[in-house]
């Protein structure tokens, strides 16, 4: 366990830690991995029960990225974290490398199902909770998703699907951040009332500010409390979060920084 | 001779598996007294998980209970299980090499009166093209046990295409071996390859060549991939001409995986025979639609004469 602001100074960190390995590749999604770095950072540092020397620990709960696309935010966390040495983060996207563009399971150690066709996590999530609860075993699943993703049918198939088997083990995150590749949420297929359609599924629905380690720490308490029913976080964010001439920025879904950006990010980062 | 739908094999191995097996769950997409899973169901509620009209999620929940250390058999009509769930099969079950069965019922002309919508005449294909998948086409219900039972043991993704209609027990002079196609009758004049419900048929077809003094070998590949490429080689070499026969389209699934093996290895003429670049439509009897797709014994006889002259040009 870690204090807010251990946790505030670590977010910076791995914020830039993230951009290097997107520029240095050249390309990825930097928006994204941005906004869900302290969903993420909470979930490694405060909540969840994992030991990153034993990757496949059968106690561990389990953590899924169903947006792939953030996933060299959830690297910089799994190095920082020492699944696998930092030196891999300069080889993100390169040939063979051990860490893909999207994560794959068959190739990263901390990586327990591959993602990047979007909405297939809370399903998968769904199916090894549901093992998990067959063998008596008290670890929990935790599954980020994005909310374009939200769009993908399958996300609302295994809605339903996690409410009617009770699948109180099952914690989602949604990361809000309002954008998508075309655009705003809200303008390209409006997700609103985001909520209301979780609590029409019969999930547990939590709103937290998704920057503030508070709320965030608090939200996962809570849903370790509910019984009978799987939680839902709503995480509000700003895409790009942490560098101000990204923030909010929908062209920084899917391009990286440029070296000269990255110098710019950097400072800011580090001045904070 | 004993009658048996391959589905009805299904469902009967999975309670005696599951018996033995307490790792077996089970899960369908609102189809469980067509795909026959209604039999695990019963006898074991708590390992069955019916996920409604939800191929995607179906495929999904499957790759979860496998990542979490079960042994996953999933099951739908063999359109909806590959056409609608293709992204899972492709991304989460097949890519990350899971212990998860695809079993399909319905394939081929199992749901002719239902028509295009229903008619899965390019499973094969779409599963085949899929790295790490294993496709297999049980000839008969005794096959498809052993099929089960070699999948079981095997491990990882597997396809297992069957029927919904009763079909004969066939005589086998073979035990089998995943992967190793197997000669049904011997013969020397030209080779019929093909699996499933249409071994049957081109059995028929062979006797009946046999009145007009020709010698047809008959191959029963249950196992479209991995191929068994060198008994392909082999049957070419013995005959020098190959029909491939399948209720499948004549695109991407047997008969394609046949040319593109004997294409670069040995090649003899071919001719295909399965459905062509057409959607199947309702009919209220199977032969009509066979017919349609020249899939009838005495139709295979003139494919096959055809296929002999081809050689002697």
């Amino acid at each position: 366990m870690m204090t807010v602001n251990e946790l505030q100074k670590l977010s910076r960190n791995v914020r830039a830690e993230t951009l290097r390995a997107i520029t240095e590749a050249g390309s990825g999604h930097p928006g994204g991995s941005l906004s869900a770095t302290d969903i993420l950072i909470t979930l490694y540092w405060n909540v969840m029960r994992h030991d990153p020397r034993n990757p496949g620990w059968p106690d561990r709960d389990r953590f899924i990225l169903s947006k792939g696309h953030a996933a060299p935010a959830l690297y910089t966390v799994l190095a920082e974290q020492g699944y696998f040495p930092k030196d891999q983060l300069h080889h993100l996207r390169e040939h063979n490398s051990m860490l893909q563009g999207h994560p794959d399971a068959t190739r990263t150690p901390g990586i327990e199902v591959s993602s990047g066709s979007l909405g297939n996590g809370l399903s998968v999530a769904s199916g090894i909770a549901l093992a998990l609860k067959l063998d008596g075993k008290s670890s929990r699943v935790y599954c980020l998703l994005g909310d374009g993703e939200c769009d993908e049918g399958l996300v609302w198939e295994a809605a339903m699907f996690a409410t009617h088997k009770r699948l109180d083990n099952l914690i989602a995150i949604v990361d809000r951040n309002g954008l998508q590749i075309d655009g705003p949420t809200e303008k390209v297929c409006g997700l609103e009332p985001i909520t209301e359609k979780w609590r029409a599924f019969n999930w547990n629905v939590i709103c937290v500010n998704g920057h503030d380690y508070n709320q965030l720490i608090d939200a996962f308490l809570e849903a370790k409390k509910v019984a009978g029913k799987p939680t839902v976080i709503i995480a509000e964010t700003i895409k790009g979060k942490g560098v101000s001439f990204m923030e909010n920025v929908v062209g920084f879904h899917g391009k990286p920084t440029t070296p000269q950006e990255l110098e710019v990010a950097l400072k800011e980062l580090e001045a904070d | 001779m004993s009658m048996k739908a391959t589905r009805d094999a299904y469902g009967e191995w999975l309670v005696e598996a599951g018996k033995i097996n307490k790792d077996i769950v089970v899960v369908d997409a609102d189809l469980a007294e067509s795909t026959k899973t209604i039999l695990f169901a019963k006898a074991y509620p708590e390992r069955f998980f019916d996920v409604g009209t939800a191929e995607q999620n179906l495929v999904d929940i499957a790759a979860g209970l496998a990542i979490g250390g079960k042994r996953a058999f999933a099951s739908s009509f063999a359109y909806f299980l590959t056409g609608r769930a293709w992204d899972q099969i492709r991304n989460i079950v097949a890519h990350d090499n899971l212990n998860v069965c695809l079993v399909a019922s319905h394939g081929g002309f199992s749901a002719t009166s239902d028509g295009a919508s229903h008619l899965a005449f390019q499973d094969i294909a779409l599963m085949r093209v899929i790295p790490n998948m294993r496709v297999v086409i049980p000839v008969d219900a005794e096959e498809t046990k052993s099929v089960l039972d070699a999948a079981l043991k095997e491990g990882g993704p597997f396809y297992i295409r069957l029927r919904r209609d009763k079909e004969p027990i066939l005589q086998k002079p073979y035990q089998f071996k995943l992967g190793k196609a197997e000669t049904m009758k011997d013969g020397s004049d030209v080779a019929f390859v093909s699996s499933g419900a249409m071994v049957d048929t081109t059995l028929r077809a062979a006797a009946l060549l046999k009145d007009r003094g020709v010698d047809a070998r008959v191959l029963n590949v249950h196992t479209v991939k991995p191929i068994d490429g060198d008994a392909l080689v082999l049957a070419a070499r013995a005959t020098g001409s190959v029909i491939t026969v399948e209720d499948h389209s004549v695109y991407g699934g047997l008969g394609g995986a046949v040319a593109e093996i004997l294409s670069e290895s040995y090649p003899v003429p071919v001719h295909r025979v399965g459905v062509p670049d057409v959607y199947g439509s309702s009919s209220r009897s199977v032969d009509a639609l066979l017919k349609e797709f020249n899939l009838m014994p005495d139709q295979l006889v003139e494919s096959a004469e055809r296929v002999i002259q081809k050689k002697r040009n």
